[in-house]
């Protein structure tokens, strides 16, 4: 059925035929019938890495094919989201191994994008709990690929942004959990040397992330709020917790319920909400045991939070720079701070070792900001490219709507390797997007130049 | 806790019907033709509910192996419900006997088959209770889809036939008619919004009716006022309307 899609960002937005399927044989049959497509999940990567004028979506191939409650090994098909996965395996006493900031999204896009969350300097990203998967590749034919078996498949296919074929069948490891509370740690730091120091300080924490202010000048340039956390036990829990330490945490959602205009927006608001954000936590140094959704998804709290930031859209510029390049993430913070694109969202990170194909994740600190589309700005995240790129750093595809092809493969050292696998597995094109065909990586167009257009996206800028 | 037996398991509004069951902690039977697809459905009931899910090949067009599918289930079912349905093409099947034959076997003689061997069961322990799931298509014929809707009003009428009878022993017959729902059937169609219900509507409707033995149910109130005013329209302005 045609329809506009977009992802999170609400950028670009595009005109798509989109086909749903609930069981194997159709999905077969839909691989092999459809010319050239992408597989999209819940649509909750940022930009354009699930749009394409032909999409097949697995949401409705949502179902549980097994769980070992003994051993928490979790096998699933490709569009069952986060969400109904946690009502599911918290209960037993079982937690996702890895977990974005959002539950909503589906297994087939966690690992398409290898998904990391707040532990990932402990537990790595997504597919390092992957026991094994299957795709299916433009033949229709179905293999079933893991760390041992079709090691170069599936090694291109986690993070691959779905340019191998269609991840259909996922079976991962889960994390044992004695309760579903976390033991959280907020600490505040006066500026971005003081963040940088609680980070080491803290590193044995199994969940760190920290909010950062980056419109502050001057002293307190970089204040953050670092946030840490462990999975509670039974014994930090108070007597009405330990009734049911297991217990599902009550849905209570809001919608945001419609497009806020963009100019609502602007530098000055920012500072105001980075000034209220940073001066609610009176103390230095908060301790309590929460549930697990205000700690890992405080804005899946808010649905459709994304329409605050107007109808143009908005993009997260997330990237990655190596430990010893501190004094890039000081230039790129500068510069966001003189150009006023600081974000409600700024998220700072450590990322520990990893050694992947195409997967984001490496060893460095990661910033993430949210800023809304306006005319003048790709230059400016062209510029900010450019410094990322001088200090070996690099970009991630699932929040990307707009690098441009010479960024992604100065940042990803093997991505000749991976577009020969892509290429193999892939080889005329048929798993595209409107991403793919803007960093060309899709198989046989980069030398025809039958590059899609993205329709609407222009005009989206100027608005 | 009861067993509810699902015939046609596999569309989205069984699947719906089977979650809002198991999710109350029933035990539940999948029967459809497929007996490959229902394997996954079966996996994601028994562990997203904890509950006994088990799956039963079925095909509704295969009438003569109807009562010998009843005799094998290894428990007998508390509830039934007949979800299967076939919507076809009415422009392909004013020409094509195939089709139409497909449409009629599918939504009457197919349920008709099955729940005779159902109701009898029943009668004879004087338990149980059956819920038909037909449509508001079978209230009156229109153009667009009379095949469709006759089959349908074969089948309303079955049930309120099936009702009356079973009174008398004590068994309760649901007939339920939900109107535009959104499914992989009415995929290809653009439905008024407020018209059409989700399939865990339909579910939530189904499962009250039951328990409330209700006779009749609509899935949208308004449906049922829809209904009685497109039936008092005469027939002299009836045929001359385009619907």
């Amino acid at each position: 059925m045609k329809k506009s899609i977009a992802n999170w960002g609400n950028y670009p937005v595009m005109e798509s035929d989109e086909q749903q399927f609930s069981f194997d044989d159709q999905l077969v049959q839909l691989v092999k019938k459809t010319t050239h497509f992408i597989p999209r999940g819940n649509g909750r990567c940022y930009g354009d890495a699930s749009l394409a004028p032909q999409t097949i979506s697995t949401l409705k191939y949502d179902k549980i094919l097994s769980f070992d409650t003994a051993t928490g090994v979790f096998e699933c098909q490709s569009g069952l989201v986060l969400d109904k996965i946690l009502e599911v395996i918290v209960p037993k006493g079982w937690f996702l191994p890895v977990t974005p900031g959002t539950k909503f999204i589906t297994v087939g896009g966690a690992v398409g994008s290898d998904v990391h969350g707040k532990n990932h300097h402990v537990d790595g990203s997504f597919s390092n709990h992957i026991v094994d998967m299957d795709v299916i590749l433009s033949s229709g034919e179905v293999v079933t690929c893991s760390p041992t078996e079709h090691v170069d498949l599936f090694e291109a296919t986690c993070g691959g942004m779905g340019l191998t074929g269609m991840i259909s069948r996922v079976k991962f490891r889960l994390k044992k959990i004695e309760t579903s509370y976390i033991k959280q740690k907020q600490i505040k730091a006066d500026n971005l040397e003081h963040i940088i120091q609680l980070f080491e300080e803290y590193q044995h924490y199994t969940y760190s992330v920290a909010w950062i202010d980056c419109l502050k000048k001057g002293k307190g340039f970089g204040r953050s709020i670092l946030i840490l956390g462990e999975h509670a036990t039974v014994n930090d829990l108070n007597e009405k917790q330990r009734k049911d330490p297991l217990q599902l945490p009550k849905k209570k959602q809001i919608t945001f319920p419609f497009n806020l205009p963009s100019w609502v927006l602007n530098a000055f608001t920012v500072k105001a909400f980075n000034f209220l954000y940073y001066g609610k936590n009176f103390k230095k140094e908060i301790n309590n045991v929460v549930g697990y959704e205000p700690f890992y998804y405080p804005l899946d709290a808010i649905l459709h939070w994304n329409r605050g930031y107007g109808k143009p859209g908005f993009v997260q510029y997330q990237f990655v720079i190596p430990m010893h390049a501190k004094q890039g993430l000081i230039e790129i913070l500068k510069r966001i701070s003189d150009k006023g694109l600081g974000s409600f969202l700024a998220v700072l990170k450590v990322f520990g070792k990893q050694e992947s194909l195409i997967s984001f994740p490496e060893e460095g600190y990661t910033l993430a900001l949210d800023i809304p589309v306006r005319k003048g700005l790709f230059e400016i995240l062209d510029e900010l490219d450019q410094i990322v790129l001088k200090y070996g750093g690099r970009l991630y595809m699932s929040k990307d709507a707009r690098m441009k092809p010479e960024v992604l493969e100065a940042g990803y050292p093997r991505l000749d390797e991976f577009k020969a696998i892509v290429k193999k597995y892939n080889p005329d094109g048929k798993f595209r997007s409107v991403q793919s065909d803007r960093l060309l990586l899709t198989p046989g167009i980069a030398t025809t130049g039958s590059r899609v257009q993205v329709t609407g996206a222009k005009e989206q800028v100027n608005a | 806790m009861s067993t509810i037996l699902i015939l046609g398991a596999a569309s989205d509004m069984a699947m719906a019907i089977a979650n809002k069951y198991a999710a109350e902690g029933h035990a539940i039977q999948l029967a459809a033709r497929n007996a490959q697809r229902l394997k996954a459905l079966q996996s994601d009931i028994a562990i997203r509910h904890n509950v006994t899910c088990t799956a039963h090949e079925f095909d509704a067009l295969n009438f003569t192996a109807h009562q010998a599918f009843f005799d094998q289930l290894p428990v007998k079912p508390d509830i039934t419900i007949c979800v299967f349905g076939y919507l076809g093409e009415n422009e392909t099947a004013r020409a094509n006997w195939a089709e139409s034959e497909k449409i009629i076997h599918t939504n009457y003689t197919g349920a008709v088959s099955i729940l005779n061997v159902v109701s009898n069961y029943y009668a004879a322990q004087k338990k149980g209770v059956i819920a038909g799931i037909s449509s508001v298509a079978g209230e009156r014929g229109r153009q667009s889809n009379y095949i469709y809707g006759s089959a349908k009003a074969g089948f309303t009428a079955y049930l309120s036939g099936l009702r009356n009878r079973m009174f008398h022993e004590g068994i309760h017959v649901v007939s339920v008619q939900p109107g535009f729902v959104y499914t992989a059937m009415t995929a290809n169609l653009t439905l008024p919004p407020l018209l059409t219900a989700m399939p865990e509507q339909v579910a939530n409707t189904v499962y009250k009716a039951v328990a409330k033995k209700k006779n009749v149910v609509y899935v949208k109130w308004f449906w049922r006022w829809i209904m009685l005013i497109i039936k008092s329209i005469p027939e002299f302005m009836f045929k001359k309307l385009k619907m």
